[in-house]
């Protein structure tokens, strides 16, 4: 099937995007008309994926974060969050409640949330290549036209 | 993102707002920390009523605050939670080490 929309925004892995990312994705999924508890799950699991692309992906370098957001007829919503930094040895194991490389401060809990959060989460990782972190989410309500 | 800090009779209030993500924890971290390093607080409450997002970095801000307040004897207290936001905090099992209050009154302290 084919998405009837599309958009694609990438930006430097400067903590200072999270706001902008979460928000863009917003933005583009509030034509589907979602409720408020679905759109502020949405940004919450797109905060996660983005954050970890820069705290884990690009730990002590700036990268580029790339994210391709698509609607398709049937009320799906699609998200790619994509990185080319370090990659993750383990997936099993990065998805694991509580688990995490990022010392004191981080709760281990992304993937935990973005699990809640949306109906599936997909991660393909290759160490020293990247990640792609996909959030699949179908909302009730239904777009009115495709204008 | 805010934080305002108030002590009364050892008691610690942080009023938080806006967005509490990744980007803006370590501010609120830094300004807490410093206050309660200084007035060793009985009592640190973490207020959300003026916070709209936010994410598990926001569980990651406040196991480090547990984790100091332990350290100095204290206890945290999560106040006004908005429903969205409990739901993160009920995820991450925090209602075991904190203590939640609906209805915080910052005048009264209870
Ligand atoms: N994009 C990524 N690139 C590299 N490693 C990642 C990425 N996303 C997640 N990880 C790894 O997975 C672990 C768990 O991630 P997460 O559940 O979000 O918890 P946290 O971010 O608090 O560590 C991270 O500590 C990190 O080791
Ligand atoms: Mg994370």
């Amino acid at each position: 099937m084919k998405p009837i929309n599309e958009m694609n925004v990438s930006f430097f892995s400067r903590s200072s995007n999270e706001g902008f990312a979460r928000a863009a994705v917003a933005a583009f999924a509030a034509q589907l008309d979602p409720t408020v508890d679905e759109l502020s799950e949405i940004k919450t699991a797109v905060s996660e994926a983005v954050t970890n692309c820069i705290v884990h992906a690009y730990r002590d370098t700036i990268g580029i974060i790339y994210i391709k957001a698509q609607i398709y007829e049937d009320g799906r919503l699609v998200i790619r969050v994509r990185d080319k930094g370090c990659g993750i040895e383990n997936v099993e194991q990065a998805m694991e409640p509580m688990f995490t490389t990022g010392g004191e401060e981080r709760s281990g809990l992304g993937f935990t949330v973005m699990q809640n959060f949306m109906d599936r989460v997909r991660v393909l990782s290759h160490v020293g290549k990247g990640t792609v972190v996909t959030l699949y989410r179908t909302l009730e309500s239904r777009p009115v036209g495709n204008d | 993102m805010g934080v305002r800090l108030t002590l009364r009779e050892g008691t610690l209030t942080a009023l938080l707002s806006g967005e509490i993500d990744h980007h803006c924890a370590k501010g609120i971290r830094e300004e807490v920390d410093k206050a309660a390093g200084q007035t060793k607080p009985r009592r640190l409450v973490l207020d959300f009523s003026r916070v709209q997002f936010m994410d598990s970095s926001g569980v990651g801000l406040i196991m480090g605050r547990y984790k100091l307040m332990q350290s100095i004897g204290g206890i945290v207290i999560l106040a006004n939670l908005p429903e969205k936001i409990e739901k993160i905090v009920a995820l991450a099992g925090l209602d075991r080490l904190a203590r939640i209050e609906r209805n915080w009154d910052h005048e009264t302290n209870q």
